[in-house]
């Protein structure tokens, strides 16, 4: 009897020696270890042995049955490792091919950078604000202390709007100051920190370097304690938030009817640092903002006393900022819509 | 205004550099803008410096102290092959001498003693006979025989102007053998004024700012006249009829004047100014206007009845021919210098033809006035007039320049006329100027600019500016000059203060200012949801102009819009952008069309205010928008899909839907089809608010009338414009249903109903007649055809049915299935299929 197991045994393993895959595996499996085959029978022929043989040759069929059945989990592991290992070959791609496209939307650059803006007046107490794009004359020039024929509107081509006879002169907004009126008519006599974006018009033939319409974002702070010196430093944060700590700017004098003292800002040139090219007009700065202490006027026309209150104000523009981060070479770009212009950021 | 340094120089010292000094005005608000340098170099690695390497030179360029100099013509010879070109020998000092060969037609053979620009071998100059503008380098040369080492030079040539007719002739006092750097060369600063810097439009002006800003003394004499000739009075009458309108109106006199040109250097200084020499009168006039800021006229004096001048308002009806020879029809609103027969001059800003300076000229009353600036501004605009006069009259002139430059003037004239000056003016000055006087606290000076100043400090920075102070304890007492009509109260001279302090050195503080109470812009914050939704979507967002045309609606509509309901602009730059948008596709719509020239899709947004105006208000709404545009291919051309679909409605109103659920609005609206002309009669629709039954847009695939129109390029286009403030409005924040562990029942259903049936009305039924345990219904399948009868459809929904608290059993879904398949028959018509 043990002889006829170890000759099946000795069998079954020269069998298993010749597979070479899973299909066959099996079928070896159902010839061999399955509950009717060669061993089995040898099995049940144990009922016709001795009491004191069958322990032995129980034995026997058991170790032969763990043996045959230690070679089939070893040729199994091995066979499907190496199917597997087949088809990860034969889906191999070349992953050199262009990805399947997931055409992404992106935000206007002008938007992007009204964000950015917003983002670090946020972080100094600022609160975003709106106002109006169609104005009287009176709150985009009057109460922002232009008086009527004065040659400081010259710096701003207006936009008049046809009105039936009698009505207030009104205007599409040259700058978003006259959001400060608005802004202070609401909150005084209570502090405030607004900044202000919006879409602007000025009367000027559109060419690469100017735009009839444009954004702006002004700012607006207004209390008790507010200096000139909280002014510079404020606009010395955004611009090292904005440009990156090695920006230099520098801050001198001008002129706005709205602010007095008035401020322009101006960073030291990207493109050349200071040397002297073309986008700096060969000065080696680039005017970056306006801003000033906000006019007594001003300050009366919002609803704050001036002796009391103080404040200052700032002014720039998001198309431009974005110009000189990116070496934007024509302005009219930005409201082209033009998708070969507006995917580049 | 353009300042030329040597001029300058007169009256202040200049220690720094021409780049330093710029630098320093720019931060004293005096901002420089550009800087020429005439025959000279800037500074070594100057930002500022022209660019000298390149193949064109810059406008103005730099002569070699050695090679380029003062010459004299010692003899001109006939050159012996060639008719045209004559041969000078030119002395250049100290027994030096050079044969030059030149063309130029001014100089003729025997000239002698001239003065002329010479330029040696070697010296860089601008080719004068080049087509081109570019460098050339003289090099000895030999012209039809003849050798030439070196040549007398054009204004071309040396970088002066655009003249080559003849050479440039030197005054005869020129220094001979002087280096032309030395003599002529020159820097000229071009200061950018903002408006209130009126006092800086003259050379002493800006000589008063830069003796303030340098610490040099100013040196201004008062201006002295040789008067030999008899008094002006009785012979010369000024009347003015309202002080308001002319405060100031003063008068010189000189007579037997020789009309002539003016002498090379006060021509030269016009020039380098920007202006243009005309007549030794005229040049006068405008050279003292340059100087010191005081606009003046001459009038040919026998031309004046009575010598007599009116300063009045104009008559209706009047007319003047003003100095460029137009008739010009003037109105009250004008004020003009008249004589008793009638108006001569256009005050301020013109004179008149009749009675101005001619060759015939003997005697002139030199008229220098003070006049109402907002009446100027108003006439130069009303007759698009402006002069370098009249701007600085709308700035407003000092009130007590007049007899000032009036002085300056005469003497000048008397120099290069040869005319007698009459002693004395006329000066009608009805409303003296009366100096301001302001105290400036050093609390104010701190309060504003966040700096400690003692009132003697506040009074040294002021002073320089020629400020008279008075100190005192806290506080500065401060009389404001004539000249600074800019300074009317503290805040100005606050500025003054921080200006000569230097914005550079005030503190960087950061606000220590109670944070105020910070408001919260909802819309803004939604406004923002809305656009980073869509960008998700796959939009791209764009910004179109707010100003369009009503031809531009027009090709969207079809149709022409009503004028009366669109606010339009009274001086518009272009037609195409003469109209307030009413709606933001017309615009979105072009740059679809001009993107699909280019694209193969365009998936774009846009979030604006478009204008509506109010009968009853005077300014318009201004409702913000949403628009979008889609068309071309859904995806983008690869080789994973060499030909994807087109982009449809259904792309679009995906996009829409996912923007309602981001918002919350989902389950507050419908889409009902659309009757819109513009669009697609079958797909297009309403977005209404099922509550209210108002629609809050439209959406749908364009008319292919409506395609044509604009000159797509595509089979197929889709557009949406919504009132995004009404839709803001409905926004609910979301809300959170308990996730439920039992797992869910699937079942699906096909819904076989007449094709008049919507599929929003079979999903109703489905989910009224489920109740509380169907969880979600979704459509996934529409098919028409073979075996449905022909006019009907069927539609396929999967619903999923959740119990909270246990496995829900078949008997209990079948018992909901048929309810919903009773529902089904009964409200639709329709019969199902599992």
């Amino acid at each position: 009897m043990i002889e006829q197991l170890e000759q099946v045994e000795k069998q079954a393993l020269a069998e298993l020696e010749a597979i070479t895959t899973v299909e066959s595996l099996r079928t070896w499996r159902s010839t061999y270890l399955a509950k009717v085959g060669p061993i089995a029978e040898i099995s049940r022929g144990m009922g016709k042995l001795s009491a004191e043989e069958r322990p032995r040759v129980g034995q026997r069929i058991n170790a032969v049955k763990q043996s045959l059945q230690g070679a089939y989990d070893a040729l199994e592991q091995k066979l499907i490792a190496e199917q597997r290992a087949r088809e990860l070959e034969h889906d191999r791609v070349d992953v050199t091919l262009p990805g399947r496209p997931a055409p992404a939307g992106r935000l206007h650059p002008t938007t992007q950078t009204l964000r950015e803006i917003e983002r670090i007046f946020s972080n100094l107490g600022f609160t975003v604000w709106e106002s109006p794009e169609v104005e009287t004359d009176e709150y985009n020039f009057g109460l922002l202390n232009f008086p009527p024929d004065h040659p400081a509107r010259d710096m701003q081509d207006t936009f008049f709007v046809k009105m039936p006879p009698g009505s207030p002169k009104v205007v599409m907004r040259t700058h978003t100051s006259p959001g400060q009126i608005h802004a202070m008519r609401k909150f005084a006599p209570e502090p405030v920190r607004v900044i202000l974006p919006g879409k602007c018009y000025r009367m000027e033939q559109v060419t690469a370097r100017s735009e009839m319409m444009f954004y702006q974002v002004e700012g607006l702070a207004v209390g008790e304690n507010i200096t000139m010196g909280d002014l510079k430093g404020t606009l010395q944060e955004f611009a090292t938030q904005m440009y990156g700590p090695e920006a230099t700017i520098r801050f001198r004098p001008s002129y706005f009817p709205f602010t007095e003292p008035s401020v322009e800002v101006d960073a030291r040139c990207f493109l050349c640092s200071g040397k002297g090219c073309r986008m700096c007009k060969y000065s080696g700065w680039l005017e970056i903002l306006g801003a000033g202490m906000v006019h007594p006027n001003v300050l009366r026309n919002g609803g704050y006393d001036p002796e009391r209150f103080s404040g200052f104000a700032f002014g720039m523009g998001p198309e431009r900022i974005a110009i000189l981060k990116y070496g934007i070479d024509d302005i009219r770009w930005f409201w082209s819509g033009d998708l070969r212009f507006l995917e580049q950021f | 205004m353009r300042v030329p340094l040597s001029w300058l120089k007169e009256y202040v010292d200049i220690t720094l550099s021409p780049e330093e000094l710029a630098t320093q005005l720019t931060l004293a608000g005096l901002e420089v803008g550009s800087i020429d340098y005439i025959g000279v170099e800037a500074a070594p690695g100057s930002a500022w410096a022209p660019d000298l390497s390149g193949s064109e030179p810059p406008e103005h360029i730099p002569w070699d102290a050695q090679k380029v100099v003062v010459g004299e013509l010692l003899e001109v010879n006939q050159h012996p092959n060639a008719d045209r070109l004559t041969v000078p020998v030119v002395g250049y000092g100290e027994g030096r001498s050079i044969a030059v060969v030149t063309g130029a037609p001014n100089i003729k053979v025997g000239m002698q003693g001239e003065k002329v620009a010479l330029a040696l071998t070697g010296a860089k100059l601008i080719d004068g006979h080049s087509e081109t503008r570019k460098w050339v380098t003289l090099k000895p040369t030999k012209l039809r025989g003849v050798a030439s080492e070196g040549m007398v030079c054009s204004e071309l040539e040396l970088g002066l102007s655009e003249e080559h007719e003849g050479i440039l002739f030197l005054p005869d006092d020129a220094p001979v053998g002087t280096p032309l750097r030395e003599y002529i060369g020159d820097v000229v600063l071009d200061i950018d004024l903002t408006p209130n810097l009126s006092r800086a439009l003259s050379i002493v002006g800006v000589a008063r700012e830069v003796a303030a800003i340098t610490g040099q003394p100013l040196k201004l004499p008062e201006p002295q006249v040789v008067a030999e000739g008899p008094s002006i009075e009785g012979r010369a009458k000024v009347t003015v009829e309202d002080p308001q309108d002319c405060p100031r109106f003063t008068v010189g006199l000189v007579e037997g004047v020789t009309i002539k040109p003016s002498p090379w250097w006060m021509q030269q200084r016009l020039r380098l100014v920007g202006m243009r020499p005309i007549s030794n009168i005229v040049d006068v006039s405008n050279y003292v206007m340059l100087e010191w800021g005081q606009p003046s006229h001459a009038f040919d004096a026998d031309t004046i009845q009575d010598r007599h001048l009116i300063a009045r308002r104009a008559k209706a009806g009047e007319k003047l021919r003003t100095l460029d020879n137009q008739q010009r029809q003037l109105s009250p609103e004008q004020i003009v210098v008249a004589d008793p027969r009638g108006v001569q001059s256009l005050a301020g800003v013109m004179g008149g033809a009749e009675t101005e300076v001619t060759d015939a000229t003997r005697n002139v009353l030199l008229e220098a006035a003070i006049w109402n600036p907002p009446v100027i501004r108003r006439t130069v605009q009303a007759l698009k007039l402006p002069s370098e006069a009249s701007k600085r009259f709308e700035r407003g002139v000092d009130p007590q320049a007049p007899p000032v430059a009036l002085r300056r003037a005469l003497e000048l004239l008397r120099q290069v006329s040869g005319g007698t000056v009459a002693q004395g003016l006329v000066d009608v000055y009805s409303q003296p100027w009366q100096a301001q006087q302001i105290e400036l606290t050093c609390a104010e000076v701190r309060r504003l600019l966040g700096i400690e100043l003692s009132a003697a400090q506040i009074a040294d920075l002021l002073s320089g500016l020629g400020f008279e102070c008075e100190v005192g304890v806290d506080s500065v007492l401060v009389v404001v000059p004539s000249y600074r009509l800019d300074v009317t109260m503290a805040a100005d001279l606050v500025e003054e203060v921080a200006r000569m302090y230097g914005y550079e050195k005030l503190p960087n503080t950061l606000l220590a200012d109670e944070l105020p109470p910070q408001y919260v812009d909802e819309v803004q914050i939604s406004e923002r949801r809305v656009k980073d939704t869509l960008v998700a979507c796959g939009a791209q967002e764009v910004i179109t102009y707010s100003l369009t045309s009503l031809e531009v609606v027009e090709t969207l509509n079809g149709t022409a819009p009503d004028a009366s309901e669109y606010l339009m602009l009274e001086n518009p730059i272009a037609p195409e952008r003469s109209v307030l948008r009413r709606d933001i596709l017309p615009e979105l719509a072009q740059v679809l069309a001009d993107n699909l020239r280019e694209q193969s899709r365009v998936v774009l947004f846009e979030v604006g205010r478009v204008f509506h105006p109010q009968p009853s208000r005077t300014l318009p709404d201004e409702p913000r928008r949403l628009a979008l545009a889609l068309a071309g291919q859904r995806n983008v051309v690869s080789w994973h899909e060499a030909d994807p679909p087109l982009l449809d409605y259904f792309d679009l109103k995906g996009i829409l839907e996912t923007l309602l659920e981001r918002l919350g609005v989902d389950a507050q609206v419908t889409f009902t089809p659309a009757d819109d002309a513009r669009f697609h009669p079958g797909r297009s629709a309403y977005l209404i608010q099922t509550a209210e039954g108002t629609s809050l847009g439209v959406l749908g695939e364009l008319h292919p009338d409506t395609r044509d129109r604009l000159g797509l390029t595509v089979s197929r286009a889709v557009v949406a414009e919504l009132d995004l403030d009404a839709l803001l409005l409905l926004q609910m924040p979301p809300r959170y249903r308990v996730i439920h562990r039992p797992p869910a029942v699937y079942q699906d259903i096909a819904v076989i109903a007449p094709t008049s049936v919507t599929a929003e009305q079979a999903h109703r039924v489905i989910q009224a007649a489920a109740g509380p345990l169907l969880e979600h219904v979704s459509l996934f399948d529409v098919y028409t055809g073979a075996p449905i009868p022909e006019d009907q459809r069927s539609l396929a929904f999967r619903m999923s049915f959740r119990a909270a608290d246990r496995t829900l059993s078949d008997a209990e879904i079948n018992k909901i299935r048929e309810k919903i398949i009773r529902r089904l028959q009964s409200e639709l018509g329709a019969t199902t299929r599992s």
